[in-house]
């Protein structure tokens, strides 16, 4: 063991522990990395190159033609758009309506608080499934609509928790008494201090709906069936893994047009991923945030 | 929710689910009958507790790893890098799936082929399925899941960590001793909560990795019960299935929490 001085010194095998998980992090570190390094040295790439298997790190013969093709994609354009609105519209729907179920359940004096929560608890612990909730979805006129994508999965109860524990850890009830004793009126409260309070939360709320949005495709494969309406993981899905067919190329392209597509792939995978990619290093924190706070009590 | 109650009645659109008659365990009993339904809960059961197995340890083990690591940036590198995978989507993290492992000219074949070993065609294999599946996922998760351990890690009181260097504890006895026990509460939970989910892996992932090659031990309750459901049009069929899988999985919630209870005294409620 450490020789014992006036510091106690790391031993010999502890250093070649370290080591150890040093490289064991660099392994990981390389096995995640190098994935994503590849499609996007594959995105840059020439057709040729891609096609015959000749990028292995680094971009060859550098060009742009797979984004070109891409962005002229009728389909990846019309998907682009109809995502930016499903995200847009459906994480403010969600966060408003989180904030307002959340909110009630974290105060004590709210009547039937402990049986409403039960009752939320228990849809995420089980659910009638596909096909009851299909069926109300249609029942209610929604399917075919923009509207299925924002609204049957517009509340997830873990955000629920997440936010309810927030509201009631940093929200004291010697806040609201003061309030009310100041004559303000409880809706006034909740929006002048509330929500002032609660913009981390709110943050986190956002991001993490916005992000599920983004990525979603199942809502839209079991209730859109016109193609306006698709959001872009939809158009992926077609383009991507069902090799279908894809608009947008010209004639003298199509002696090229197999190589293009394969090369098409990756510069779609990259323009999709983009949003979510470019913006999750600076809000990695709210994410972090986020499950803490729903981990605290489960 | 209620709509459920269609499991037990013959649905004709006409009439709606209410207006239709009952028919009691019928659709019960045709589907445990059915030959599909052993395979279907083999392979439900078979991916998802092959991915436990997987998924459950492997962040545990990156979180405890990481902890280890004083350098900020190394740590800080490490970590991002782990968690970006878990942004990108289904759709896409298939088609990646797919691009890699294509049979002629996907990179992995390339670098097996390079190592002189025959191209495998890993989807169109019903024994390579599972496996896709799971270390993809595995890959995709990791940094995500290891998260919530290196948080757990964090709240360690730091007078035990100084109490094993005054003991003369090695690095791999104080993991053992300090870090693992004060990780234990959190692991257990999301233990929990992963059995739970046992039944219900990710319809999304193995609907879109399926094709006509590997569905011998692709095809799992909720993608059956999608196609029976909502492709057939079957619906009584498709929610009797449906219930079942959900009563299975909080029937395996409601054991491991008493389970976990008794053993640990961590549980969920």
């Amino acid at each position: 063991m450490a020789g014992v001085k006036q510091k106690i010194r790391e031993s010999y095998g502890d250093r070649i522990f370290l080591v150890c998980i040093y490289v064991f992090l660099a392994i990981i570190l390389a096995v995640t990395l190098y994935p994503l390094i590849f499609i996007v040295s594959s995105s840059f790439s020439s057709p040729s190159a891609v096609s015959g298997g000749r990028v292995w790190l680094w971009p060859v013969e550098a060009t742009l033609i797979g984004y070109k093709s891409a962005l002229q994609n009728s389909q990846i354009v019309t998907g682009y758009a109809n995502s930016i609105f499903y995200t847009a519209f459906g994480t403010l729907i969600s966060v408003a309506l989180t904030t307002m179920i959340a909110y009630p359940l974290s105060r004590k004096t709210f009547f039937g608080r402990s049986g409403l929560m039960m009752f939320i608890v228990f849809t995420m612990l089980f659910s009638g499934g596909l096909i009851p909730t299909y069926l109300v979805v249609k029942a209610v006129g929604l399917i075919d609509t923009r509207w299925a994508l924002l609204l049957p999965n517009a509340i997830w109860v873990w955000q629920v928790i997440i936010a309810r524990t927030f509201f009631s850890t940093s929200i004291p009830d010697e806040l609201a008494e003061a309030s009310e004793m100041d004559g303000c009126s409880d809706l006034r409260f909740i929006w002048n201090v509330v929500l002032s309070l609660s913009k981390p939360i709110l943050a986190v709320l956002a991001l993490m709906y916005a992000v599920g949005q983004w990525n979603a495709y199942f809502d839209a494969l079991i209730y859109l069936k016109t193609n306006d309406l698709f959001p872009l993981q939809l158009f992926l899905r077609s383009i991507l893994i069902q090799n279908a067919n894809s608009g947008g190329l010209n004639a003298g392209q199509i002696a090229d047009t197999q190589q293009l597509l394969a090369l098409m792939k990756y510069s779609i995978i990259v323009v999709s991923s983009l949003p979510v990619l470019i913006v999750y290093p600076f809000v990695q924190r709210y994410f972090v945030q986020g499950m803490l706070i729903g981990s605290v009590k489960g | 929710m209620f709509n459920a109650v269609l499991a037990f009645k013959d649905y004709n659109v006409i009439k709606g689910i209410w207006g239709s008659p009952w028919v009691g365990m019928k659709y019960f009993n045709l589907f445990f009958h059915n030959p599909v339904f052993g395979t279907l809960l083999k392979n439900t059961l078979f991916i998802s507790l092959y991915l436990l197995a997987a998924g459950f340890p492997i962040p545990i083990i990156l979180a405890l790893a990481l902890n280890e690591v004083k350098s900020g940036r190394f740590k800080r590198v490490v970590q991002l890098v782990t968690y970006a995978p878990y942004f990108i989507s289904t759709v896409v993290m298939v088609s990646i799936i797919m691009l890699f492992l294509a049979p002629n000219l996907g990179i992995v074949n390339m670098i097996l082929g390079s190592l002189g070993i025959d191209s495998i065609n890993f989807l169109g294999n019903p024994n390579m399925f599972r496996s896709v599946y799971v270390w993809s996922e595995v890959w995709q998760s990791a940094g995500y899941s290891a998260v919530i351990y290196l948080a757990a890690l964090a709240g360690v009181d730091p007078s035990l960590y100084e109490a094993a260097r005054v003991d003369g504890a090695s690095r791999l006895q104080k993991i053992w001793n300090v870090d693992v026990p004060g990780i234990l509460p959190a692991a257990v939970i999301i233990l929990i909560l992963n059995v739970g989910n046992v039944m219900s892996i990710g319809f999304e992932k193995i609907y879109l990795l399926q094709n006509p090659l590997n569905t011998t031990t692709s095809e799992i309750i909720s993608t059956y019960v999608y196609k029976i459901g909502l492709l057939n049009a079957n619906y009584s069929f498709a929610t009797a299935v449906g219930l079942f899988n959900s009563v299975i999985n909080l029937i395996l919630l409601v054991t491991v929490n008493f389970a976990a209870k008794r053993l640990s005294k961590n549980s969920l409620w």
